[in-house]
């Protein structure tokens, strides 16, 4: 196997990772924040990449941004519905509850979206710049994956500032471990919440909506995120969003070298390293003993 | 309905107060009044209601009937912020502070999140009142000392520009050269014109401060008195489960 080979697989392993982190990102700072699991984060995502492959598909032209802009915001207000009309009532609810009300929006969403798109599948070309490849020594790769990874790091780089730089972050990270205490020194709690939230669901549309160039857009799309990136924020240790971004780079390349090198074994591999990480850190890579 | 302007000169008053923790009725009826200005004990035994009261004027616990009223308007049912804003300031037992933030952060949080129009409280006061913060700021707050936690906790608690303060057990666990240090901030507070409710264990602490005590039993108040008349009755003292200083 040739150096060329395993350097594109790597690469496109980042590129994987990138998307796969800021779902996961999402799910661990809800998860962080609220206590809650959210199944249906999977189906934000895939409306995310639904409503992208929708406005490109509206219009000629390079319409791919307009869809990266607009797509992500759309899913906003979606989340921002979700989590006024269902989520704030199971905050103290039991977790059994909670999974139940999640999964039955899943299928809700999933059924809706059946609805609005039909079954077969979408597919929406790279924007006109990023559609080349770029070509390295020994070999070519697609510009699109990397800007994809780019742009997880990007967004890294901005959910780091804004947990560790601004008072909103602050609040987020002080509602974590005493949401009382920051309520009776003047923080709308629940409307922190439903901000939290907001950016969860943000996070999730945003990667839905740059997959939309380099996968089909179909129903079966939000299932299929809800438990990588489940298993990334646990490896990662749920609440923790430098763990999430660990979790993704992990989970892409033990899924990349499963492919490569023992393709039957290729679906098991995400579960393996889920096994083996909480086998050594039951509380995931940067996980904190549950109070 | 009473006036919504408010009666300026009022301060907190609590009338006929029931709650519940789940069928367990915590508080039976609880009414008591803190005037502008005015320090009030909170006394009574473990598992009296002192902290569940607290709770409850503060909305951080549903109240089943009654009413809160503070400054003259009625704030019953209000969300925990909405108290905060309206200048009353809830400080928590124990060693409530944000751990994984900065003392600094902390600071700020609490003044940006708890800021009401006047500014009677900015940073350098409170750094003032306690001049061992300072060197305090960039430190983990989880890394502190019991007594400078306290110091923390009460500093935030200002930073929010309170007219009134709830002070839930301020020495619960405290050694004794830090319950005479949060004697003396108490006092300087009082001494700002702050109005405080003090829920204490510790009688004598509370008393030695307060004008007027509650004493709280069973989620009903017993006894209403002077606080230096109670510090004076030696059944009243044993009655709380203190032994007088010889």
């Amino acid at each position: 196997m040739s150096w060329g080979v395993v350097a594109v697989a790597l690469l496109t392993s980042l590129s994987t990772a990138a998307s796969l982190f800021m779902v996961a990102a999402g799910l661990t700072l809800i998860f962080g924040a609220m206590r809650v699991i959210n199944l249906a984060h999977g189906s934000l995502y895939m409306y995310g990449a639904f409503i992208a492959a929708t406005i490109v598909g509206s219009a000629t032209g390079d319409t791919f941004w307009y869809a990266l802009a607009l797509a992500p915001l759309a899913v906003v207000v979606l989340g921002t519905l979700l989590e006024v009309g269902l989520m704030r009532r199971v905050y103290r609810a039991d977790h059994l509850v909670q999974l139940l009300a999640t999964y039955g929006v899943l299928l809700i969403l999933g059924d809706l979206a059946l609805q609005f798109w039909g079954a077969s599948p979408l597919s929406v070309s790279s924007p006109r710049v990023l559609s080349g490849s770029l070509a390295f020594q020994h070999f070519t790769f697609p510009a699109y994956e990397l800007f994809l990874t780019g742009t997880g790091v990007l967004v890294g780089l901005a959910l780091w500032f804004l947990l560790a730089r601004t008072s909103l972050g602050w609040k987020v990270r002080a509602s974590v471990e005493d949401a009382e205490l920051l309520a009776v020194r003047g923080t709308n709690v629940k409307l922190l919440y439903t901000v939290v939230f907001a950016i969860g669901a943000f996070l999730a549309g945003l990667g839905g909506a740059l997959i939309t160039p380099l996968q089909g857009v179909d129903t079966g799309l939000g299932s299929s995120i809800i438990v990588a990136a489940f298993v990334v924020a646990v490896i990662g240790g749920l609440g923790s969003i430098a763990g999430a971004a660990l979790g993704a780079g992990i989970i892409a390349v033990f899924q990349m070298a499963g492919a490569l090198w023992l393709p039957a074994w290729e679906p098991t591999s995400l579960y393996v390293a889920m096994i083996v990480v909480l086998a050594i850190k039951p509380w995931g890579l940067l996980g904190v003993r549950d109070r | 309905m009473g006036a919504t302007t408010g009666d300026p000169g009022e301060g907190l008053a609590v009338l006929d107060l029931h709650a519940y923790y789940g069928l367990s009725h915590v508080l039976q009826g609880v009414s008591l009044e803190v005037g502008v200005g005015e320090t009030v004990a909170l006394l009574g035994r473990n598992g009296a209601g002192k902290t569940t009261t607290m709770r409850a004027v503060m909305g951080l616990m549903p109240v089943r009937s009654g009413r809160v009223r503070l400054f003259g308007q009625d704030v019953t049912g209000r969300r925990p912020d909405q108290l905060q804003r309206s200048g009353v300031a809830f400080v928590p037992s124990g060693r409530r502070v944000f751990g994984s933030l900065t003392v600094l952060q902390n600071l700020e949080l609490a003044a940006r999140a708890g800021r009401r129009r006047s500014t009677r409280w900015t940073l350098d006061r409170v750094e003032l009142l306690f001049p061992a913060l300072p060197a305090l700021r960039g430190r983990r707050a989880a890394f502190l000392s019991g007594g400078e936690q306290q110091m923390v906790k009460l500093a935030c608690a200002l930073l929010g520009e309170p007219r009134l303060l709830l002070l839930d057990e301020p020495t619960e666990g405290l050694a004794p050269t830090v319950v005479q240090e949060m004697g003396g901030w108490l006092a300087a507070l009082r001494a700002e014109g702050l109005g405080m409710l003090l829920a204490e264990q510790n009688a004598v602490f509370a008393l030695r401060l307060a004008q007027r005590c509650y004493v709280l039993e069973k989620g009903v108040i017993r006894a209403e008195q002077a606080a230096d008349e109670l510090l004076r009755s030696e059944t009243g003292l044993r009655y709380l489960g203190v032994a007088r200083n010889p």
